[in-house]
């Protein structure tokens, strides 16, 4: 069984279904994220596994011990809010000396951790300080010390970068992901920020409504995605709408052009699917290992830097499509035709 | 037609907006005030003499003086305490969301409801012929005077004061409690403290400033108390502002400056309470933001 | 806190509290022997004592609500647009009258506008009435001015003022058309709470030796038995309907101003 294992966790509040059937299982040393918009259920599933929610249906086992019923002082899990729940009035050393006073440790072996745990967030210098002293980015790492310092069976961070300038949110992402790496110790982060996701996590669970849609590793959840929503949410897609000519060989007709899929569909002559493709994954001309070129007109070409971002009209569809900057090659002019290839097997075939 | 001046003029003529309240407020407000203080150093032949002040020392004055201290800080001490928990109670207690509204509202009207007025209500329900003294030798066979209570007295206006003085620590601690945010709950929660331990470690302490400073407040508030006062103990009990009612009304010290002297010593134990609370619930803020 | 612990802490305090207005209320029914009847409320309301103490005290307490507004408005509105660095000290000013007890500032009174002074205003009754409303216009300044403050600090003075004055607006206009109706809620609320306040009032009319309606209260107090109940529910009732109608004019505000 694994580390955190998760079954059948359901949570009405109300009438309201808030969470539907959460099963998931996480190995000890995990760094798991729970992504998805607001009002998925990400923080419902969390504060339950924390303890501050009671599941409707369900249980958490930690370690082999089932934790549902206990309350969330018994269970020995940290936890770093939204809004930074440093104590406003102990120094950060007092704050991350909290956990070990209520536990009745001696003053040695107080002192000895919190000296590990501010060299570990890097704020030595700024343990006498008060919280309102300290600056967001501090505050944050601040009130990761006290979770750590009780050394958690797990670790449940609540959309702890939420309130950052984007600068100190990718930095310090990065910086919780060493010290856990560091620690071993089994996470749960959750965002709605699908770049943080994709660039910290072991696994990702993308969540809509209450359900889990899929759970898997960054490059499965983006390069495979299961669903419509997984696939638009975790980064950039084109849909092409298309009509089926031949399901058995998976012909169809997008654009008023006709391409082969070569693999069977999954619906009958005439009726529509949707294709989608990653940007990255169209080229402007063909390229060797691609079997499908279409003929389209730039509607708008964006020079971002390194990459061109070009919107193309293919019949009625859009099309959008990266490239790198060539320093040769200026980008096309609105209004060109252009040749657009990709390799069926890149076409995802998504169930809504 | 006027034409307003500019602000960035740095012209006298500005201060002209503010005349109308200098004036009212200097003449009706600051020069009677500084005058009862004055007149507390003042000898009869004008000079300055500290004799009207030293003339407080007389066992009286001083009795009077000091009930009025213990009155007011009892008052102030058990409004403080109920006012903060029914407060606590409604925001954080658990107690269903719409009872606050209703309990912000009630406070208001409690809050305004002193003076004559309150002496009465509690005559009729605790006075020698009132429903709850009536009630209770009917049903219990107990004689509340006979047990020592007796509403036309210190206890009595203790226990009366306290309809004014808890609405009022419930208005102003309430937004204090609002302050305190839901998450250093859950996260001593999470670090393994109880809930005892959470408000012994960091509720109470956060609060600490705010509750003293509301303690000020009220201390200040029933100092300054005569109506209700009056009214209730029909101006016999010997308290500081009854003394001093009785003073300007007849001189009944029987002597002017001494009057002066006993609206000084009021001035100042009121004006200390309110700073010391207004300094202690600005400080409070720094921690609440 | 526990949840016990909480219904019990707020049961107590819903009982302390209902306990004295339920008494003064039953107490206030029982002046006729043997039954409940609303005689003690004929009696009071039959009383010309009561007719004209309360006359005279709702005629104040109007006055007093004119007076608030003409000082306060016009302050609050100056000092947000010229003077915001003399704002502290126009604050602190209207704090005083929280701190300073009235029976002192009435006692200022006294000494220094008796007869013998430069300004005689206890000569005549009409003098005093003057005094008594100037007295009843310092204590409501703080709510008065609290009001008015946090209203004007809603809607954008500054625009408002120069827009009018580019309609060729004067100040009195810009007074009474402009900054008036956008801070009538809070004049209001200022202004019902110094009705509730005025009604009441005893130490200044008491010293002051006004028929107004506190100390007639206190002597109906110190020679009736049932009337002063019934007066107490009376005076409950006006309290409560003042704070009520501050509720409903603060919800009925039509207008939300734009976040700032």
């Amino acid at each position: 069984m694994a580390f955190l294992d998760i079954s059948g966790l359901s949570k009405h509040f109300g009438p309201n279904l808030v969470v539907r059937d959460f099963d998931l299982g996480i190995e000890k040393g995990e760094f798991v994220t729970f992504l998805g918009p607001s009002g998925c259920g990400k923080t419902t599933v969390l504060r339950m596994v924390a303890g501050f929610e009671t599941p409707s249906a369900g249980a958490i086992r930690i370690d082999g011990r089932d934790v549902t019923a206990l309350r969330p002082s018994q269970r020995k899990i940290g936890m770093v809010f939204q809004a930074y729940a440093l104590f406003p009035n102990l120094t950060v050393a007092e704050n991350v000396a909290f956990g070990m006073k209520v536990a009745g440790a001696s003053r040695a072996d107080i002192a000895a951790r919190v000296g590990e745990m501010l060299g570990l967030i890097r704020l030595s210098d700024l343990g006498g300080r008060y919280p309102f002293q300290l600056s967001g980015g501090q505050q944050q790492r601040g009130a990761l010390a006290p979770a750590l310092a009780i050394r958690p069976q797990v670790l449940l961070l609540d959309e702890p970068l939420s309130a950052l300038d984007a600068k100190i949110r990718v930095s310090l992402r990065q910086e919780i992901r060493a010290i856990q790496r560091e620690l071993g110790i089994t996470t749960i982060f959750v965002t709605h920020d699908q770049e943080e996701a994709l660039s910290i996590s072991d696994r990702i669970v993308v969540m809509n409504g209450g359900v889990a849609e899929q759970a898997g590793a960054p490059f499965e959840i983006y390069n495979r995605p299961a669903t419509r929503f997984v696939a638009s949410f975790v980064g950039t897609l084109n849909l092409i709408d298309a009509r089926v000519l031949d399901a058995a060989v998976g012909r169809v007709s997008a654009g008023g052009q006709e391409l082969t899929l070569g693999r069977p569909l999954p619906a009958a002559a005439g009726a529509s699917v949707a294709l989608a493709l990653r940007p990255e994954a169209v080229t402007l001309g063909s390229r060797p290992g691609q079997d499908v070129l279409l003929r389209g007109t730039v509607a708008a070409a964006e020079f971002l830097g390194s990459v061109v971002r070009l919107r193309t009209r293919v019949g009625d569809q859009s099309l959008s499509l990266d490239t790198f900057n060539n320093a040769a090659v200026p980008p096309p002019l609105p209004g060109e035709t252009v040749e657009i290839g990709f390799a069926s097997s890149d076409v995802l075939l998504l169930a809504d | 037609m006027t034409r307003p001046l500019p602000s960035r003029e740095n012209s006298p003529l500005r201060y002209v907006g503010v005349a109308p309240f200098l004036l009212f407020t200097g003449l009706f407000l600051i020069l009677p005030t500084g005058y009862i203080v004055l007149g507390a150093f003042r000898a009869a032949d004008g000079g300055f003499t500290l004799d009207h002040i030293l003339g407080l020392n007389t066992p009286s004055i001083r009795n009077a003086y000091w009930v009025s201290i213990r009155i007011s800080f009892w008052s102030a001490l058990i409004g403080s305490a109920i006012g903060l928990g029914m407060a606590a109670a409604v925001i954080h207690g658990g107690l269903p969301k719409a009872f606050r509204g209703p309990l912000m509202t009630f406070s208001g009207v409690a809050s305004n409801f002193a003076g004559v007025a309150l002496a009465f209500a509690f005559i009729a329900t605790l006075g020698p012929a009132g429903l709850v003294t009536l009630w209770l030798r009917s049903e219990f066979g107990v004689n509340l005077r006979a047990q020592g209570f007796n509403l036309l007295s210190t206890t009595g206006l203790i226990v009366t004061y306290l309809f004014f003085q808890i609405p009022l620590m419930i208005l102003i601690i309430a937004p204090a409690l609002d302050g305190l945010k839901r998450e250093w709950r859950e996260a001593a929660e999470t670090l393994g403290a109880s809930g005892l331990q959470y408000v012994r470690m960091i509720a109470l302490p956060i609060l600490f400033p705010s509750i003293l400073g509301c303690f000020a407040l009220l201390f200040a508030n029933a100092f300054g108390a005569v109506a209700t006062a009056i009214a209730l103990t029909g101006s016999s009990l010997n308290i500081a502002p009854i003394l001093l009612f009785a003073q300007i009304r007849g001189d009944v010290l029987g002597s002017p400056g001494l009057g002066y002297a006993l609206a000084l010593g009021m001035v100042v134990i009121a004006g200390v309470a309110n700073a010391l609370s207004i300094w202690l619930r600005t400080r409070s803020e720094r921690w609440l933001r | 806190m526990t949840r016990v612990l909480a219904w019990a802490i707020f049961l107590f305090g819903v009982f302390y509290f209902v306990l004295p207005l339920f008494g003064m209320t039953e107490f206030s029914l029982r002046m006729r022997r043997g039954v409940y009847s609303l005689d003690a409320y004929r009696v009071v309301l039959a009383d010309p004592q009561f007719q004209a103490t309360f006359a005279y005290s709702t005629v104040m307490a109007l006055l007093t609500i004119v007076i608030g507004v003409l000082i306060v408005v016009p302050t609050a509105y100056w000092v947000r647009l010229y003077l915001p660095r003399l704002r502290p000290v126009v604050e602190f000013i209207t704090l005083l009258p929280l701190v300073i007890p009235p029976i002192v500032i009435v006692f200022g009174y006294i000494r220094l506008y008796n007869t013998s002074s430069w300004l005689p205003m206890t000569g005549s009754s009409t003098g005093t009435n003057l005094l008594l409303l100037c007295g009843y216009a310092t204590l409501a300044l703080p709510y008065m001015y609290r009001a008015v403050d946090t209203g004007l600090r809603t809607i954008d003075v500054r625009t408002l003022t120069e827009a009018a004055q580019s309609l060729g607006a004067g100040w009195f206009t810009i007074m009474s058309r402009v900054i008036l109706p956008n801070v009538l809620v809070a004049v209001l609320s200022g202004a019902f709470l110094t009705f509730a306040i005025v009604i009441g009032e005893f130490v200044m009319a008491a010293l002051l030796n006004r028929p107004a309606f506190g100390p007639y209260l206190q002597l109906m107090g110190a020679n009736k038995a049932y009337e002063p109940a019934a007066l107490a529910v009376i005076a409950f009732a006006i309290t409560w309907a003042c704070m009520g109608l501050i509720a409903l004019v603060t919800r009925l505000q039509k207008f939300t101003p734009a976040p700032r």
